[in-house]
């Protein structure tokens, strides 16, 4: 069974309550008239969906808010844990990846990793906690009607969150490393949102799936590690031998920290097929799990 | 009282010339899910079930063609045995499950106190939930601030607003969800199960608030195994059975043929009391 429901919001005639005008609620709660009727597409009217999301946008800011006041209160470094963090992990793969390379690392590779590994984690901290986003707020989805792409998007805005403070990390340590700069570092503004936006897609995409299967949060970390590994993060894209160069094709975010590290780390314009081919999987990923999320929605209720 | 068919009753419920417009129309509505056959529905599970050629779903028809109105300022009670379908009803009239056919039109804001709880997380404190359960209703900042103080006074609980709510007894937490529901100055408040929270000192308090609900022209869907609120509260009162409606009326009649169905003696204090 597809359920799928159309939400309409209609103004309706002014409050006839005098009282209710005179202490500001009239205002405050616009009469509405909602219609709830099954339709014949699985997907709902998506104008007054999105009208719905941005109509509620506080509701993933402030949750986003208070997810990252709980995941560092009451430890040693507080909030100081959202720079320490990925700047840790990142000097620990330098370690272990020039190691392995036998300390005969390329120009700027440090500086490569750092910032591939700052732009990975953008994406795979958005994608593992929005897996649980839909089947952790049981009692709100079982309580309230609102539109329920807020909570993995709302995953997606705490990973930004977290990002943010590893971009002056970034530039004190590229600058500090002698990496050329440049107007061409830009660049890295399109490839954050590509990021962001499949970010977006794939995490809309694991929270209805966790709905359904409920060990997929089990599989995550596994795949995530070895996206991980596969992307251009620990390695240059023109390492890549002979014969492997279809990951950086068939991987959506070889293309783009590819791009992400020819605009940052080494200050030029990145490839326009690189960003073009980062757009097209960005672009799907989000349409396809967007699509994909809300066709399923209403189903939530029922399966939690 | 009659005995009614989904079809018939239409008629009876919806208001007449006069009366005031119905705030809730339920036409001909349906609702039938799919519910998974697996308690916790795996990926591996499902693959060995299809693997044996088992079935994975079962299809659950909870609404039958069902159809009334709710006019404004009116207090529906909705009684059945469980499973009859009565919280899939509400919860329809909600927005938070559709329909499978019929239409349900709602005017006015809605407020809902449907799962006994309030907000999102345990982890998190009373206030965050009461600010992020108000914001996910599509309130803003400002209304909530502007009515804080008083889900927080009705509720009792100034003291552990700034607790984590998994550090709450069963009692502080539906006092607090009872307070945000009935304190979002809502035009429809629709309440399953949910009447009788906390200590007899507050379940006092929320029979009073309720009956002040009743009185200021709001209008309140209320689902309740509680005859005696029943009674006391709603104007009209629909038994559900089997997804489909078995009687409307007048609260005392519709509840005497209920309690006769459900082999419940008239003065059974078991059934009257608010569950």
């Amino acid at each position: 069974m597809r359920m799928s429901t159309d939400t309409v919001n209609k103004d309706v005639p002014p409050q006839e309550d005098p009282a209710a005008i005179a202490d500001g609620w009239a205002d405050a709660y616009t009469p509405e008239v909602n219609v709830y009727e099954p339709h014949r597409t699985q997907v709902p009217p998506l104008l007054p969906y999105v009208r719905e999301l941005w109509r509620r946008r506080e509701f993933a800011v402030e949750m986003s808010r208070m997810r990252l006041r709980s995941q560092h209160y009451g430890t040693m470094f507080g909030t100081a844990w959202l720079i320490l963090s990925p700047l840790m992990l990142g000097v620990v793969y330098f370690v272990l990846v020039d190691i392995i390379r036998g300390g005969n690392r390329p120009a700027g590779f440090f500086t490569h990793l750092l910032g591939g590994v700052f732009a990975y984690y953008l994406f795979s901290d958005a994608v593992r906690p929005a897996a649980r986003s839909v089947t952790g707020g049981g009692r709100l989805i079982l309580n309230t009607a609102f539109p329920r792409a807020l909570l993995p998007l709302s995953a997606v805005i705490v990973s930004i969150m977290r990002f943010l403070p590893t971009l002056p990390v970034y530039a004190v340590l590229h600058v500090a490393t002698g990496r050329p700069v440049g107007i061409e570092m830009l660049w890295a503004v399109v490839v954050f949102a590509e990021i962001v936006l499949f970010a977006a897609g794939v995490s809309m995409l694991v929270a209805a799936g966790q709905v359904y299967f409920r060990d997929l949060k089990e599989f995550l970390p596994y795949l995530m590690r070895v996206w991980l590994y596969l992307s251009p993060v620990l390695w240059y894209a023109d390492e890549v031998p002979h014969g492997y160069d279809f990951l950086l094709y068939v991987n959506p975010l070889g293309s783009m920290l590819t791009a992400w590290s020819e605009a940052l780390n080494s200050a030029t314009t990145p490839g326009l097929d690189w960003l073009l081919i980062g757009l097209a999987w960005a672009v799907g990923a989000f349409v396809a799990g967007g699509l994909f999320f809300v066709s399923r929605e209403r189903e939530f209720a029922v399966r939690l | 009282m009659s005995s009614l068919s989904a079809s018939d009753v239409r008629p009876q419920a919806a208001p007449a010339p006069s009366a005031p417009p119905a705030a809730i129309k339920v036409q001909n509505v349906s609702i039938t899910y799919q519910s998974a056959l697996q308690d916790r529905q795996t990926l591996v599970g499902t693959l060995s079930r299809l693997r044996r050629r088992r079935k994975i779903l079962r299809e659950v028809r909870a609404v039958r063609d069902v159809s009334f109105e709710v006019p404004r300022g009116t207090v529906l009670g909705i009684i059945g045995a469980n499973g009859a379908g009565k919280s899939t009803l509400v919860r329809a009239m909600a927005g938070i499950l559709p329909p499978t056919s019929g239409r349900i039109e709602v005017h006015g804001r809605v407020s809902t106190l449907l799962a006994l709880g309030v907000g999102f997380d345990r982890k998190l404190t009373g206030r965050q939930n009461v600010v992020l359960g108000g914001l996910a209703a599509g309130l803003s900042r400002e209304q909530l601030a502007a009515k804080y103080e008083e889900i927080v006074a009705f509720a009792e609980l100034e003291e552990f607003m700034d607790m984590p709510m998994r550090t709450y007894s069963a009692g502080m937490y539906g006092r607090l969800a009872f307070s945000v529901a009935v304190n979002m100055e809502p035009d429809i408040l629709l309440i399953d199960e949910a009447l009788s929270v906390g200590d007899a000192h507050f379940k006092r308090k929320s029979f009073d608030k309720m009956r002040e609900l009743c009185e200021s022209a709001h209008t309140i869907v209320l689902v309740s195994h509680g005859m005696n609120a029943m009674r006391q509260l709603a104007d009209e009162v629909l038994w559900l059975h089997k997804g489909q409606i078995r009687e409307y009326g007048p609260p005392r009649e519709v509840i005497r043929a209920y309690k006769r169905f459900m082999r419940v003696e008239d003065d059974d204090q078991t059934a009257e009391e608010d569950v």
